[in-house]
């Protein structure tokens, strides 16, 4: 009986507990009229104020949004957006694939950045092509931007014909070449290895130009012979490790070291390639590493890092968002070189190199030179050029056109390495 | 005078727990510099606050109810199917396996749709019955078995998604080639979700109730994982009935995966079950395997996760304290019914 009355007591305790929670549930039954009610009008409301009228964009990023790579490039670009464009606000969600979030869609959370104001939608991974032009097709008004994308691009192989729908890519063919230059002024066994992800025809594209840059600054440079140079390409399968699926970028970096390659140079967005660099070094031998992506890539591993060639989004996201803020946005594809009065430029340049610690002053200076080659004009992607099986790519003066440097089907002749994934 | 084995005496400690999940929550969020009352506002939105986001949530309860509809029967058995992940990816890779090879045949898409669905649960039933066949024959316990398998239903997921099924020059972690529109189950217009799965939803679960509520295959059941040696005296063949509810749970999953693929993602990718076998157990678990409370329960566990989505959008939230919440609850559940059967047993003592 003593007990009952116990229970009993706790059982209005508990009603006492749950009448003070209700305050919350009122707010929480108001709600469903409220975002109908104050969230839509909220932006016409700040159109009425004579300060700068809010403009919402939003980001669905693949990974983190502080990855210190590729998702996190993206986040400051948006960043960079917000502090130039009055009134632009971002909102985002990152760790945006099946895996982090299970049971949904890009499609599906960019409408949840559309419901909550969004006026352009910018997808930032190559993984959501199938999502973007998804949600491109099912909202033909909203402003819709995908990068590393060829969707939009007429003379690509995948145009589809949408409305509001853009590209954006930087040429990051021209940061390899300076990273392969890097690595091919600082290498002393000359053997660079380079670090890939899955192949495609970007990532082909990328490792290539890896490797002319390599090759043109080791003769042009350092005064070798190219056929001494080895550049070696070892794909892990995806952008970073999945373990059991992909081969573990750590293994495949401590691979390349403990068998003479000196300088491994990342194609994949996390950093093993510099961490295992900066190991094999603490153990007394010759190790350099050129990260990806990220403009303070090299942080993580300093005295072996040669630089980085990165992404900078911010100006690039910020004339879209302009043009959709003006009424002025269109279906567009842009693959953007580097500003080359200034490739560091963050207000000018989409693709820059930082340069790294352990570059030495010596290769700096023809870096720098080399640098200023490619803003004159020189171009690597100009034949003769071989294919990988030794098929003619490009003949003796030929200039290699936008499609067939985009599409690239092989790697170049003179790299080892898998061309094209197992059957 | 309230007797203590009164369903109100019940129904107050699951208050209790409700209460108890709530406050542990808040504290939660409290601790990580989050408003609650803006959380739980925003998760209500982000679940009920349009036709979209309702849509949206009742895409993501249909196989998560189905995965609880099967669990019912696997724990009315007294099994712990931890390996129904595996049976929903394995009911997925096989409803991919049948579009894949008749997308380009002259049968009609609804046919293909249908075939599709049907090797969906044949997927399921076989991965189940390997659980099975190794609890009953080979003495493994379905936890460790189950477990294995869903470690190889994923392997083989992302081989096929990166080798024979990967996309032309490429393999994408976004899946292999989606399937041709008219290979989608018919969605509603302008939403995503479809009144042909919510409908296998429903029966799904209504038939699970008939099985457990009004047959006897049912009653033999509940025998068998109330008190299996008990029932093996009595002769009811306790390895067939086991096997039947993996059977049968596989079949659900099975379902529940070839939704997945049908309605939902329209092609197969790397984590086609979604998580939703593992949120089907604690939905299972935190209604005493009730099959009545099955839909109401899976419904607001969907909408937990459909709405969370806003947290990480509005307050940076990271989405997972859905998950938080969802997890409080069971575990509060099946504290305060361990607390109230102790007492329950003194009083009796």
């Amino acid at each position: 009986m003593k007990r009952l009355w116990f229970f009993a007591s706790l059982m209005l305790v508990a009603v006492m507990l749950l009448a003070a929670c209700k305050p919350a549930a009122p707010t929480a039954t108001d709600v469903p009229a409220a975002p109908a009610a104050t969230d839509v009008p909220a932006a016409p409301a700040a159109t009425d104020v004579p300060a700068p009228a809010e403009f919402i964009f939003g980001m669905l990023l693949v990974g983190p949004y502080n990855d210190h790579g590729y998702s996190q490039a993206h986040y400051e670009g948006g960043l960079y957006v917000e502090e130039n464009l009055p009134g632009a606000k971002m909102i985002y969600i990152d760790k945006v694939n099946s895996a982090d979030r299970p049971g949904t869609t890009p499609a599906q959370l960019a409408e949840d950045l559309v419901s909550k104001g969004a006026k352009l939608i910018i997808f930032n991974s190559d993984d959501m092509k199938d999502s973007a032009v998804e949600f491109a097709q099912a909202h033909p008004d909203v402003a819709t931007i995908h990068a590393s994308g060829d969707t939009s691009w007429k003379d690509g192989m995948n145009y589809v014909d949408m409305p509001l729908f853009g590209n954006s890519f930087g040429r990051m063919e021209y940061g390899k070449m300076i990273a392969g230059c890097a690595a091919a002024l600082t290498t002393k066994s000359g053997q660079v290895g380079y670090l890939g992800p899955l192949i495609n025809d970007e990532t082909r594209r990328l490792a290539s130009s890896a490797f002319l840059g390599a090759k043109y600054c080791f003769e042009n440079y350092a005064g070798k012979s190219a056929a001494d140079l080895k550049f070696k390409v070892t794909w892990i399968g995806f952008w970073f490790n999945i373990p059991g699926f992909t081969s573990d970028p750590t293994q495949v970096a401590d691979d390349f070291l403990n068998s003479g390659y000196d300088v491994v140079i990342s194609g994949i967005d996390t950093t093993e390639g510099l961490v295992q660099a900066g190991k094999a070094k603490a153990a007394g031998k010759d190790a350099w590493a050129v990260p990806y992506d990220y403009v303070a890539a090299c942080e993580e591993g300093k005295d072996v890092c040669l630089g980085v060639p990165y992404f900078n989004w911010g100006p690039v996201y910020l004339k879209q968002a302009q043009a959709v803020k003006d009424g002025a946005f269109a279906s567009y594809f842009e693959w953007l070189a580097p500003d080359w009065t200034d490739i560091n430029n963050k207000d000018t340049s989409p693709v820059g190199f930082q340069k790294g610690a352990a570059l030495s002053a010596e290769a700096a200076t023809s870096l720098d030179a080399f640098i200023a080659e490619l803003a004159g004009g020189l171009n690597l992607w100009t034949g003769p050029l071989n294919l990988q099986d030794g098929s003619a790519y490009l003949a003796d003066g030929e200039v290699g056109t936008d499609v067939q440097v985009w599409y690239l089907p092989q790697l170049l002749e003179g790299m080892e390495g898998q061309s094209v994934s197992a059957q | 005078m309230l007797n203590k084995t009164s369903p109100v005496y019940k129904f107050g400690f699951q208050i209790l727990a409700i209460v108890g999940a709530l406050i542990f929550t808040t504290v939660v969020m409290l601790l990580a510099k989050a408003p609650p009352l803006e959380a739980y506002r925003l998760i209500v939105i982000g679940s009920v606050g349009s036709v979209g986001k309702i849509s949206d949530v009742i895409v993501a309860w249909i196989p998560l109810l189905l995965a609880t509809s099967g669990l019912l029967l696997t724990f009315a058995a007294g099994l712990w199917n931890i390996g129904i992940e595996g049976q929903i990816t394995l009911g997925a890779i096989f409803t991919t396996l049948a579009l894949r090879l008749l997308q380009d045949s002259a049968l009609s898409p609804a046919l293909i749709i249908i075939i599709g669905f049907l090797s969906g649960i044949l997927g399921g039933m076989i991965w189940a019955s390997l659980t099975g066949l190794l609890k009953i024959y080979g003495g493994v316990n379905e936890i460790f078995g189950g477990l294995g398998l869903n470690f190889v239903a994923t392997a083989l997921t992302i081989w096929l998604i990166f080798g024979p099924w990967k996309r032309p020059g490429v393999g994408s972690m976004s899946g292999t080639v989606p399937f041709d529109n008219l290979l989608w189950l018919p969605q509603v217009e302008g939403l995503r979700m479809s009144w042909w799965s919510l409908g296998i939803g429903l029966i799904g679960i209504v038939v699970v109730f008939l099985i457990l509520q009004g047959t006897y295959f049912g009653l033999r059941l509940k025998a068998v994982g109330k008190n299996g040696r008990a029932a093996f005296i009595i002769g009811i063949p306790t390895g067939k009935y086991m096997m039947s509810a993996f059977f049968i749970c596989g079949a659900f999953a099975g379902l529940a995966g070839a939704t997945q693929v049908l309605a939902v993602y329209h092609r197969l990718i790397p984590s086609i079950s979604s998580g939703y076998g593992f949120l089907g157990l604690m939905v299972a678990m935190l209604i005493n395997y009730q099959a009545l409370w099955a839909a109401p329960v899976a419904l607001f566990f969907a909408a937990l996760n459909i709405g969370s989505i806003q947290l990480p959008i509005v307050l940076k939230l990271d989405s997972t304290l859905s998950g938080v919440l969802q997890g409080a609850l069971v575990l509060f559940v099946l504290m305060m019914d361990g607390v109230r059967r102790r007492l329950t047993a003194k009083k009796v003592n």
